[in-house]
């Protein structure tokens, strides 16, 4: 392993509005190495979406994004659009919250995933169709060859979000962002859903950037942990000892509020109060007007992220944490 | 499909039956009957607007006169109030009058409208989509009859652009060639002129399609398969950008009688909008019944193709 696969630093993304920009990643940073599972964590509008779609360049153009996403050692954000369409759905595919609205309704599934073997594996159209309905079969779609010619409505949410992950392994990607995979699925489907996903990366040796709120997941996934919140990322560990000893409150918080078979029928702790709008967001940590630990210096200033003194690879951004270990 | 088609057909027919018996009560509950017309005529006297009620079976009760319409309309007898004309020649020669004027405005307007919307959508807020967005506004305040005569003026006396009637009098007598070209210059003006508004309000549409298929998902998965932008845009967002133009399409059909009214008359167009509000003014009941019954017969062929295209293009739809 020569570096990382991808490389994110001081990324920063802000929407233009009447009311100024609003910034919604501020200063992010986190790497991916080949092969390993890193998750991005955290409420709704904590910016989790937005980073990954400003990596890719899907944001609408009239955002601003600055920083630096590099893959391997290219750098995305200056990368011409031709260029970066090689990287789009080949080094680096997607995949989408929705499976019900990501698949274009009129395109029969076999020619939504013919087009991938063509634009990145240079297929022609007979090649294409043969490892299309081998790659339905290979995401455990039954009888691949009837189904290649159906439209999506025929398929269940469970089938589409297996033609979608077909669709981004199609290119071969070093890497796959997966974006609240299973979000939108029953629970015994998002169960499949994410065991076929780690067989594929374990196949083809695909690191994964998994989106998610959803720590039940990042605990059985993921090798690297990053806390989004606020537009930024508060904490970031190993996930043996993020679970082991969270830092920030505002994972303490998190995890606190999840539901346990040994608490039994205790209360969950929630979260008071929400995620601040973009245009409110505080002037110092984003996460004091909610945190318990708060004082004087949160309000005012922004903490910086710090490695935590025992080697275990924790960086904690809050000042509460600071005071506490020295 | 076939078992669709038969029970459809069926169900409109009996519509059909249901709309002509409705427009033949309207017509007839309106105001004004066809022997009052020339009411401040001296020579009109009493028994005069009786003997015109007797043989044209105004003082009959309205289903025997529905009765004598209908069975008239189907042996190709009836014949007009005012002048004792056969009715169903007079609109078929109206109708092929109609029918290129029609034609040409329909295809500017659709072929315009979508090239306008598509190309505004995708370069929204740019140079191109503000001034496309000033213009549309502008041609849908103006209104038609005043924009008409501005460019008659210009037209006419620039290019010498025939501004009057859909042919030149006296032309039967030159050759084929000589009478296409003739019938041809005559349309430009027209269709332009009735064109204009249909483009500024269908461009419209289709930007604000365009743009809400553009912000879908799919639209977004096919940009994050690296696929050129071209092909995003005409190969996975313009046919879900299309779909409901199909329904509108149906509807285009009728609007060869009735949209076509004020057009026709600024450029004296022997059309069948012309022909229907003449009717109108002159209580022509069998024009005006005639008439009706073929823009309801329009709509619903109209709205049945729809139907049939939209099962074509939107795989979703399944006609049962």
């Amino acid at each position: 392993m020569s570096g990382p696969l991808l490389e994110i630093e001081e990324l920063s993304v802000s929407f233009p509005s009447d009311a100024g920009a609003l910034p919604a990643v501020r200063s992010v940073g986190f790497a991916i190495a080949p092969g390993q599972t890193v998750a991005l964590v955290g409420e709704s509008g904590s910016g989790k979406s937005v980073t990954a779609l400003a990596a890719m360049g899907l944001l609408p153009p009239s955002t601003r994004v600055s920083g630096s996403v590099r893959f391997e050692g290219r750098e995305l954000l200056r990368l011409a659009p031709s260029e970066l369409r090689k990287v789009r759905g080949g080094s680096i595919a997607m995949v989408f919250q929705e499976p019900m609205t990501s698949l274009n309704p009129v395109l029969r599934i076999g020619r939504q995933i013919e087009e991938v073997l063509a634009l990145h594996r240079g297929f022609d159209a007979v090649r294409a169709r043969a490892e299309a309905i081998e790659l339905l079969g290979h995401v455990g779609i039954a009888s691949p060859e009837r189904r290649v010619d159906q439209y999506p409505h025929e398929l269940s949410g469970g089938m589409k979000q297996r033609v979608m992950l077909a669709m981004a392994v199609a290119g071969r990607p070093k890497l796959l962002i997966a974006d609240e995979p299973t979000t939108a699925l029953d629970v015994t489907i998002q169960a499949q859903i994410l065991k076929l996903l780690r067989t594929l990366c374990r196949e083809q040796n695909m690191a994964l950037l998994l989106i998610t709120h959803d720590f039940g997941i990042v605990a059985h996934f993921a090798e690297q942990v990053n806390v989004m919140y606020g537009g930024k990322i508060v904490e970031r560990a190993p996930v043996v000892p993020l679970f082991a000893s969270p830092s920030h409150p505002y994972t303490r918080a998190l995890l606190a509020a999840m539901p346990r078979a040994e608490l039994g029928r205790a209360r969950l702790e929630a979260i008071p109060g929400r995620v601040p709008a973009l245009d409110q967001m505080p002037a110092g940590c984003p996460f004091a007007p909610r945190c318990k630990l708060a004082f004087d210096r949160c309000v005012e200033m922004p903490p910086l992220s710090r490695v935590l003194g025992d080697s275990t690879g924790q960086h904690v951004a809050c000042w509460a944490v600071e005071t506490e270990t020295t | 499909m076939w078992r669709y088609l038969g029970r459809t057909i069926v169900e409109r027919l009996l519509l059909l039956v249901l709309i002509s018996i409705v427009s033949h009560a309207v017509v007839h509950l309106a105001p004004g009957s066809p022997a009052e017309v020339d009411s401040l005529n001296p020579m009109m006297k009493a028994e005069d607007v009786l003997k015109i009620r007797k043989s044209f079976h105004l003082d009959e009760p309205l289903h025997v006169q529905y009765w004598y319409w209908l069975s008239d309309l189907f042996s190709g007898e009836l014949r007009s109030f005012r002048d004792n004309q056969p009715v169903l020649p007079r609109i078929w020669d109206r109708f092929l009058n109609s029918l290129p004027l029609f034609a040409a405005t329909t295809l500017i307007v659709w072929g315009l409208s979508f090239p306008l919307g598509i190309a505004a959508a995708i370069r929204r807020g740019s140079r191109f989509d503000r001034a496309t967005t000033f213009l549309a506004y502008t041609l849908i305040s103006v209104p038609g009859f005043f924009l008409s005569y501005v460019v008659i003026l210009g037209m006419s006396r620039t290019f010498d652009l025939p501004i009057l009637g859909n042919r030149t009098i006296g032309v039967e007598g030159a050759s084929a060639f000589v009478q296409v070209m003739d019938r041809l210059w005559h349309l430009v003006t027209p269709a332009l002129m009735s064109a204009m508004t249909g483009i500024a309000i269908l461009s419209r549409y289709v930007r604000t399609q365009m743009l809400e298929v553009i912000g879908e998902d799919y639209v977004r998965t096919a940009r994050a398969k690296g696929l050129p932008e071209d092909e995003v845009v005409y190969g996975h967002a313009l046919r879900n950008a299309l779909l409901p133009f199909v329904t509108m399409f149906g509807f285009l059909l009728p609007g060869m009688i009735g949209g076509s009214v004020i057009f026709e008359q600024i450029f004296a167009w022997p059309g069948l909008g012309r022909l229907g509000y003449e009717a109108v003014l002159g209580r022509d009941f069998p024009t005006i019944l005639t008439l009706n019954f073929f823009a309801a017969v329009l709509t619903l062929v109209g709205v049945l193709i729809s139907d049939l295209l939209y099962a074509l293009v939107d795989p979703r739809i399944r006609l049962s």
